[in-house]
């Protein structure tokens, strides 16, 4: 018997190890930084004001009822052009998804369309359609259209095709092949479209409200920019994250429950 | 119902995949398919059942499909082939929600089929909370439950794990022997064709072509005693044989 050694370890690291609280204590410590740096006098409140100022301002926007107002106009908006964007965009991509001839048609299109910044598309949108609302909403349904179709054929062209010989070999008509296979396949990709085009809608809202709006999240921000209230800007900028953050989990809540099957 | 297939043809663009095809699958057989992967095995069994059209010849049926059957050629799938969004019992209702049958018929036969490949108490299940050869069973109960005149099968165990695949062939078995389903059965494993099959159908390498047709004269519920291991032995040589020297050319084959 010669003598043994252990074996030494080297399988160490290279793990992602959950580290509670870590996150918590760096934002806080964060926004105390930034609280303290301007109570000292560091930075210009003109420029940076205090958190505590934008709570405050946020505060009194809710109470006084101006900040609904701009956000009723802004969801109003929003909830509009996505959904048209949206409704086009699934049945395009469904299209192109299913039939050869609209893949041929659609998807040079598509892919030609795509790539144009849609909120450049606003003044012309504005000669067409007018100041009011519905050049913001078509702006917005526009930026929404096309990611949803590529989402959406994308997804479709996903669906594992031995899956529909399945069905097509225990002959179920087109109608059920497309409604019990191929749509549920592609519905994971679908909802993975709808969290990037929510965040475009929000974007080209802000951009739309901006450049001719009265009341709106965005007109609001661009008033308070305009008027050096920098704390109103920034409880603004407060609301706009919410709502991103709002509208990112309800999408998370519904993908749960659409593909719970997972 | 018998399967007859006329000088099949099947070229995929270049590659030639099947040529001058001509067989039988007789009532009540189990025909083995067996041959080197890339031999065209599944091509035919998709022209079989009408799921892929051949570039040349015919398959026709002759006979009628038992009273009850909602889908003469019936498929069992390598890869199960499942709707993972459908619960076990969703999964097999897929095969039969389209037909619209009597009262509570559907119920009835989602029932039986469970109950005979030992499903009852996974009938809410998610196919991603079976293992393999569970969702094999489903794949099985799907086929069953339309009352196929004849069953097709792509490698259906070869997914599997070898312990898993020994239980689900004793499952098979005791299916054959009991229902005696018209049934074409394509494998690469010869343990599974000698245990399985009345007849095995040898294909040779690209263009695939009937080499060799060998009857296997044993009942499939003698073959696992001792004096019939002898006979087997034979038989899996001589299957071996003619299929070597082509699996070991497929082997080396670089993929186009
Ligand atoms: N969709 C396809 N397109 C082109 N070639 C194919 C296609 N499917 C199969 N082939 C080719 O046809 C031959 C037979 O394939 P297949 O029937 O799947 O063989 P097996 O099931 O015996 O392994 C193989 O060489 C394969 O590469
Ligand atoms: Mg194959």
């Amino acid at each position: 018997m010669s003598d043994t050694r252990d074996v030494p370890f080297r399988g160490g690291g290279f793990v992602v190890v959950p580290k509670r609280g870590a996150a918590v204590a760096a934002f806080v410590l964060l926004i105390a930084l930034w609280e303290v740096s301007v109570r000292f006098g560091w930075i210009s409140p003109i420029f940076l004001p205090s958190p505590g100022s934008i709570v405050q301002a946020f505060v009194e926007l809710v109470s006084s009822g101006t900040l609904w107002k701009h956000i009723g106009q802004s969801l109003h908006r929003l909830a509009f052009g996505w959904s048209i964007g949206t409704l086009g965009g699934l049945a395009l991509g469904f299209a192109i998804g299913v039939w050869s001839l609209s893949r041929a048609v659609g998807l040079p299109l598509v892919s030609a369309l795509f790539p144009i910044p849609k909120i450049a598309l606003l003044p012309l949108l504005i000669l067409w359609l007018g100041i009011g609302e519905s050049s913001k909403v078509a702006t917005i349904a526009l930026g929404v259209f096309f990611p949803t179709a590529i989402a959406t054929f994308s997804a479709i062209d996903g669906v594992p095709r031995n899956l529909i010989r399945m069905g097509q070999s225990f002959n179920l008509p087109a109608a059920d092949v497309l409604r019990k296979i191929v749509l549920p396949g592609a519905l994971p990709g679908i909802l993975a479209g709808f969290r990037i085009t929510a965040s475009i809608g929000l974007i080209l809202l802000v951009s739309a409200e901006m450049i001719g709006a009265e009341y709106g999240i965005g007109a609001f921000i661009l008033q308070a920019g305009n008027l050096m209230q920098t704390d109103q800007l920034l409880a603004g900028v407060v609301m706009l994250s919410v709502l991103g953050l709002l509208i990112g989990t309800g999408l998370t809540r519904l993908e749960r429950w659409l593909l719970r099957w997972r | 119902m018998e399967l007859v297939v006329e000088g099949v043809s099947h070229r995929y663009g270049e590659v030639v995949a099947l040529e001058g095809i001509d067989l039988e699958v007789r009532e009540g057989e189990t025909l083995a398919l067996i041959g080197p992967s890339g031999c065209g095995k599944s091509t035919l069994l998709g022209i079989m059942g009408g799921i892929l059209q051949a570039t040349g010849g015919r398959v026709r049926v002759r006979g009628e499909a038992p009273v009850g059957s909602l889908n003469p050629q019936t498929y069992i799938f390598q890869d199960f082939a499942l709707l993972p969004w459908r619960t076990v019992e969703g999964n097999v209702a897929l095969a039969l929600e389209h037909h619209r049958l009597q009262g509570d018929e559907m119920e009835r036969r989602i029932a039986d089929v469970l109950q005979r490949t030992g499903l009852s108490e996974f009938r809410h299940a998610f196919p991603k909370q079976l293992s393999g050869g569970m969702r094999q069973r489903v794949g099985i109960a799907r086929a069953l439950a339309v009352r196929p005149a004849i069953l097709l099968m792509d490698e259906p165990l070869s997914a599997l794990d070898a312990q898993t695949r020994e239980l689900l062939m004793e499952d098979f078995l005791a299916l054959w022997l009991r229902e005696r389903i018209t049934a074409v059965y394509v494998t690469h494993n010869l343990q599974e064709a000698l245990r399985l099959a009345d007849r095995v159908c040898v294909l040779s390498r690209r263009p695939g072509r009937v080499r060799e047709m060998v009857s296997i004269d044993m009942l499939q519920a003698e073959r696992a005693t001792p004096a019939a291991q002898a006979h087997l032995a034979r038989l899996h040589d001589r299957l071996w044989g003619l299929i070597k020297a082509e699996a070991q050319v497929a082997e080396r084959e670089v993929v186009a």
